[in-house]
């Protein structure tokens, strides 16, 4: 039987699949509150790529991406390589003051690019904060999503345009929309799925469990796609899971895999799976991306307070992009013409998003009150009309009006 | 013509609007086979499936959140919640995300949710049943609150709010669910008044009563006990609570000199706090007196042997009569 073949009521097997390099299928990695993340080998985690960038067989995921050629996996390496550029331009615009706050994706890019693009882009997208490779490759424009962490805006896209919603800052609760939004699917008699981005502390949250439980009661084609990177701020996951986070789902009846989230072409075909099983009609699937924030949890955190030093030379040596390139180098796919090119694309991306960022307006001080309801109100009406008045006697007496107004 | 109780009145509008939207869905608790604990929804699966009358599982947060992506998808969810007090689990999802979206997106995303909560006492319920949390929703921008009082209102005023693009919170007087009342099921809704418009529900000339939901029929009675002793007394139901519609109170305000406020809701930064600050803005110099609360006190919903004193009653609503008439009442002789 093919992955995602299996009936729901097998699913606690899924959570705990092979092991890298053929290590036992049983063993069951237990995490507690004073294990230090990254210490020890990740048993049960599905695998493709190793570390080294050496090919790891997988029968289970195998099949889910063997059309997947080196032009394509040089696409994926591209498309990390770009975000990662991304990341660290948007770090440095926060530290010279551009930017007010930046959450920080180094270390996840593999496990936001191979999620992605196992979507169609029917499916809808209910990300958190961090999930901007994400918007990126969905198609967001870089001063659109800046424009969230100026300050300037909400949001920096359309979520209709682009089949993505806002970034969410409440922990855990795009799970339920995107369930909710899955419920419509099927409502619909549609076959496209929506995908949950969630991180390890926000399966802390009662939203994630009641969302795992509306989504097992009406078989909901929607993904929860867990990034574990080990962190909720300064929360350690032990203090959060004792067991693999991989592991709630089938007591929900809802089919998991844990995944190596720094390889690309596992979350790549982990997430085609569970795009399988939801398209098909057999309903929800969770991913655990077992993977490494290794920057900060903002610009604001400080994470040298609470994680040790010999945590990011062991996850630097499982770099999702490092183990790419190897593999791309190992086949003769990447020479320093075709990784220049890469930079160059990647280079450019950035120079786009400073110059969008930098050059990015001030929104008009009366658009605080658009869009609160879609029609009047009587209350906010009087209120806006007030301050109005109150700004014009600050305005030029040429006869302009405020931006923003009615008037 | 038809004579309906509160419930059987917004049944009906269920009903109504569920065969003019396919895209209206119900989703709540106990809502289904059951017909809701209150018999609300009774009917309705049996006429519209299972796929539209929802059975959900026991989670508030969820019923709401999972209704804000039904709303990304084009549905127009309708959420019961089954009790004022069960609320409050959901309520991050309401003032969060609810609320917010519209904005939040810049107008791209609309949450026509509306989502109907039996609230307030009266009916000799245990703790967590009896609840008045309008103020909570009050507050949050983005949110529309409303409260009927009678039959037509139930009818009229839950198609106006399922019709509507933002998101309404439809609070039901539970203890006048069995009250009847004349009902226009042909009513319609753009002749019918406008969701957001209190109404003056009886005149006078010498105070004016302001209040909504349960408390309307009490006000009435207080009215016609005022009138025997030669006090007159205007009655407005709110009807909206946000957007509040301050224009009948101004007027008869400006009329009466006197403005009497009163539900069941605690006192302290309830609706009566906002009004009596609204209408002191807007009518200071037609005041005569300072605005008085009639309100339930800053405790505990009480068991519910108790609940009659904690709930504002024809009698307690007299006495604030008097208070903002100088006539003599239980505060006379103090200060303040």
């Amino acid at each position: 039987m093919r992955p995602g073949g299996r009936h729901p009521q097998d699913a606690p097997a899924r959570s705990q699949g092979p092991g890298p390099g053929g290590k036992s299928r049983r063993r069951t990695a237990v995490l507690d509150a004073t294990a230090r993340p990254g210490a020890s080998p990740q048993p049960g985690i599905h695998q493709l790529i190793a570390a080294d960038g050496t090919s790891v067989a997988d029968e289970e995921l195998a099949p889910y991406v063997a059309d997947v050629d080196d032009e394509q996996l040089l696409q994926l390496y591209s498309d990390m390589v770009t975000i990662r550029r991304i990341d660290v331009e948007a770090t440095a615009l926060q530290r010279q003051g551009q930017l007010a706050l930046w959450p920080p994706m180094l270390g996840q890019e593999a496990s936001q690019v191979g999620s992605l693009r196992a979507l169609d882009m029917d499916d809808f997208i209910f990300p958190t904060y961090r999930e901007n490779g994400v918007a990126y490759l969905r198609g967001a424009d870089l001063a659109g999503i800046m424009s969230t962490w100026r300050g300037s805006a909400n949001t920096g896209w359309d979520p209709h345009k682009f089949n993505m919603a806002t970034p969410q800052i409440i922990i855990g609760a795009q799970t339920l929309h995107a369930t909710g939004y899955a419920m419509g699917l099927v409502l619909d008699g549609k076959e496209a799925l929506s995908i949950a981005y969630l991180g390890d502390g926000a399966t802390s949250q009662g939203d994630v469990h009641e969302s795992m439980v509306f989504a097992a009661s009406f078989q909901a084609p929607v993904i929860f796609f867990c990034q574990n990177n080990h962190w909720a701020i300064s929360e350690p996951v032990g203090l959060q899971a004792h067991a693999p986070i991989a592991g709630r789902a089938p007591g929900y009846g809802i089919p998991s895999l844990r995944v190596d989230g720094n390889d690309v072409l596992a979350v790549l075909a982990a997430t085609r799976w569970a795009a399988a099983r939801a398209r098909s009609g057999a309903g929800p699937s969770f991913i655990e991306a077992v993977t490494y924030r290794m920057g900060a949890h903002t610009t604001a955190d400080d994470p040298t307070r609470y994680r040790g030093v010999t945590e990011l030379d062991e996850w630097g040596a499982k770099d999702p992009i490092a183990r790419v390139k190897a593999l791309l180098q190992g086949r003769g796919k990447l020479d320093g013409e075709a990784e220049a090119g890469v930079a160059a694309r990647a280079n450019a991306m950035a120079a786009e998003l400073r110059d969008g960022c930098i050059n990015m307006p001030d929104p008009a001080p009366m658009s605080v009150f658009n869009n609160v309801y879609t029609t009047e109100h009587a209350i906010l009406d009087r209120q806006r009309d007030h301050y109005e008045r109150y700004l014009a006697g600050f305005a030029p007496t040429d006869g302009a009006t405020l931006e923003g107004s009615r008037s | 013509m038809s004579t309906l109780t509160l419930t059987q009145a917004i049944n009906a509008g269920l009903r109504k609007a569920m065969e003019d939207d396919p895209k209206v869905v119900l989703m709540g608790e106990d809502i289904g086979t059951l017909g809701g604990v209150f018999r609300v929804t009774d009917g309705l699966m049996k006429d519209f499936g299972s796929h539209r009358v929802i059975d959900t599982p026991l989670a508030e947060s969820a019923i709401i959140g999972t209704a804000v992506g039904l709303a990304y998808r084009g549905f127009r969810p309708v959420c019961e919640i089954q009790f004022d007090g069960f609320i409050y689990p959901g309520f991050d999802q309401i003032v969060s995300q609810v609320a917010k979206l519209h904005m939040r997106t810049h107008g791209q995303v609309r949450m026509p949710l509306t989502i109907r909560v039996p609230f307030g006492g009266g009916i000799g319920s245990p703790e967590h049943h009896s609840e008045s949390p309008e103020a909570y929703f009050v507050h949050t921008s983005g949110l529309r609150v409303i409260s009927v009082s009678n039959p037509q209102d139930a009818y009229t005023m839950l198609r106006q709010a399922i019709a509507c693009d933002d998101p309404v919170l439809f609070f039901e007087p539970k203890r006048r669910y069995h009250a009847k009342g004349e009902v226009d099921l042909d009513a319609d809704l753009s002749c019918a008044p406008a969701m957001g418009a209190s109404r003056v529900v009886h005149a006078g000339t010498d105070v004016t009563l302001v209040t909504y939901g349960p408390l309307v029929t009490t006000a009435l009675d207080a009215a016609k006990a005022a009138a025997d002793d030669g006090i007159s007394v205007e009655v407005i139901d709110l009807r909206s609570l946000s957007p509040l519609d301050y224009a009948p109170l101004e007027e008869s305000v400006r009329r009466t000199g006197r403005l009497v406020i009163t539900h069941e809701a605690s006192e302290t930064l309830g609706l009566g706090a906002e009004i009596a600050a609204g209408i002191t803005e807007r009518c200071f110099n037609y005041l005569e007196a300072a605005p008085v609360r009639v309100t339930g006190f800053d405790v505990p919903y009480p068991p519910s042997k108790l609940e009659k004193h904690h709930l504002p009653d024809l009698d307690r609503m007299l006495d604030g009569v008097d208070r903002v008439l100088g006539r003599p009442n239980s505060l006379s002789g103090l200060e303040g």
